[in-house]
């Protein structure tokens, strides 16, 4: 069995891939879902039968061209410690995480395909892609579905298209997203009415962790809702359009803010930088948050030299799992704050105070 | 009027409900009503379309001695009801009916319109073909363009015999 922690791409490699717009729009993910015809769904089949899917899905994946080199497990392999990491990786749901017996994973060496099997359906595949790249994405997952349809019997209604176990995945089974840092309109207090125009367009925002989460360090995903009664690339062709609004608005109101706010904004970027630099004792929580506002001072000009990788490596090395995976000791809470505080204090002591002018 | 429900006492509550294109109508006893937790018509729709099939099947009848089960893998509507995901594909065969209302409700259209599996694109696009050709067959034979029809005709059985048969994979 391949080693996770050896496996994945370290959190500065990570950190270090670039895309289009990527100082607003972090990642780009496409998801299709897709199950086998003589399969009962994972929540409703026995062990022994979701055994069975995972013994016929797992090789298939794993034999895909994309997937050469990969990382394939069934999840009761996994640790819970390495579970949670490839969550705060965004790389499996948190409800993949809690899976054992009879669930799977694929991960490829780039990172750039993940397929969930015996998730909430037999197949979730994914595509990622940094920065905005959610045409690339839909593209890449696409060929990767038809090479797997040759080996799979999909089940496949000619009325309802890909049968899902829940009902609001049905017929495409897409769900393209995209993760986006928004301190501007945060700080601008115009996200709220941004949130409820994308909600009107029947697209959802989510926190960072997705459904149900709350949107630490200014990070929401945006992402399409219905599935049924559209083509993927009529999906795909509006999440890019309203995606490139948000960018649009992000960068107007940061902006804005510069011009009508500037003490404002200095204000939180200097407090930030203040509290990440000097703290003894941070949460994972207030880490994300004022890392936001740092990654905001970068893209304003604030921190000459300094790069934003070096706040989106934090963002993930600073998270509970990694932390702790880090560190070979079982941490408390407690622990994992002052470790926390100290490692963003030493990331931080070559970063100068932030210029304000 | 009997209640639907207990079919004892008289109904005094009566639902209209249209979902859809659908109309529903139910006739309630006071009693049931409550039971059912219908005291505001708007909620108990809004209630009904979140938590799972339509009101007419749950209170249909014969619904009530006999539930419906999948006869694939023996899933029922209160499964449905509990966890909002089905229990295997052929489910969406089983509750055809029920979920019709809540597909409208959820997503843009009924009709998939997307990518299919290469296998099946071609019968598909025949399935598409056909409805087609049967649809200027209908208004053919209604305004009694006979010449029309039977080439139309012609043509619907060439390509419906062209149709593999499902269990071709």
């Amino acid at each position: 069995m391949k080693d996770l922690h050896q496996f994945l791409i370290s959190p500065s490699q990570a950190a270090q891939q670039h895309g289009p717009n990527d100082r607003i729009v972090m990642s780009s993910r496409v998801r299709l879902a897709r199950n086998l015809r003589d399969f009962a769904f994972p929540g409703w089949a026995k062990k022994p039968e979701r055994v069975k899917i995972l013994e016929a899905v797992l090789p298939a994946v794993g034999a895909l061209p994309e997937m050469t080199d990969s990382f394939a497990e069934a999840m009761d392999n996994l640790t819970a410690l390495d579970k949670q990491v490839l969550v705060e990786r965004h790389l499996i749901s948190r409800e993949h995480a809690a899976k054992n017996i009879g669930s799977g994973l694929v991960l490829n060496r780039e990172e750039s395909f993940c397929v969930m099997i015996n998730e909430e359906d037999h197949l979730r595949m994914q595509a990622l892609r940094p920065g905005f790249q959610i045409r690339e994405a839909w593209n890449a997952i696409d060929r990767l579905d038809s090479a797997l349809e040759k080996k799979l019997d999909y089940a496949f209604d000619n009325e309802l298209g890909y049968l899902t176990a829940c009902p609001t995945n049905l017929g495409t089974g897409i769900r393209v997203s995209a993760m986006l840092h928004l301190p501007g309109l945060v700080l601008a207090e115009q996200i709220n009415p941004i949130i409820q125009s994308v909600n009107k367009l029947g697209l959802a925002v989510r926190g960072l962790y997705g459904e149900g989460t709350e949107a630490l360090g200014n990070i929401f995903q945006v992402s399409n809702q219905m599935t049924l009664g559209e083509s993927e690339t009529t999906i795909v062709e509006r999440l890019e359009k309203v995606l490139s609004q948000i960018i649009e608005h992000e960068e107007n109101a940061r902006q804005t803010l510069l011009e009508k706010k500037k003490k404002v904004v200095f204000n939180h970027i200097g407090r930030a930088y203040g509290i990440l630099a000097n703290a003894h004792s941070i949460s994972s929580k207030e880490t994300m948050n004022l890392l936001s506002l740092l990654r905001l001072g970068i893209d304003m000009g604030s921190f000459p030299g300094t790069e934003r990788a070096l706040v989106d490596e934090l963002f993930l090395t600073t998270q509970p799992a990694h932390l702790q995976k880090q560190i070979s000791d079982k941490l408390s809470a407690e622990e994992r704050d002052l470790i926390r505080a100290d490692m963003v204090r030493e990331r931080l002591k070559d970063v100068s105070r932030p210029v304000t002018k | 009027m009997q209640c639907c429900v207990c079919k004892e006492k008289p109904a005094t509550v009566h639902l209209t409900q249209i979902v859809g294109e659908k109309m529903q109508k139910l006739d309630l006893c006071e009693d049931c009503a409550k039971a059912k937790g219908i005291n505001d018509p708007t909620s108990f729709a809004m209630a009904d379309l979140m938590l799972g099939l339509g009101a007419s099947q749950e209170l249909d009848p014969s619904a009530g001695a006999i539930e419906i089960k999948c006869p694939r893998c023996g899933f029922s509507q209160a499964d449905f009801k509990k966890s909002g995901r089905l229990g295997c594909p052929e489910c969406y065969q089983t509750f055809a009916e029920g979920l019709a209302g809540l597909l409208k409700t959820m997503h843009k259209g009924t009709r998939h319109t997307g990518k299919a599996p290469e296998a099946l694109r071609k019968s598909r696009e025949t399935g598409d073909r056909l409805k087609l050709l049967q649809k200027k067959l209908n208004i053919a034979i209604e305004t009694e363009d006979f010449e029309s029809a039977a080439a139309l005709r012609d043509e619907i059985k060439a390509l419906s015999g062209a149709i593999p048969t499902k269990a071709a994979k």
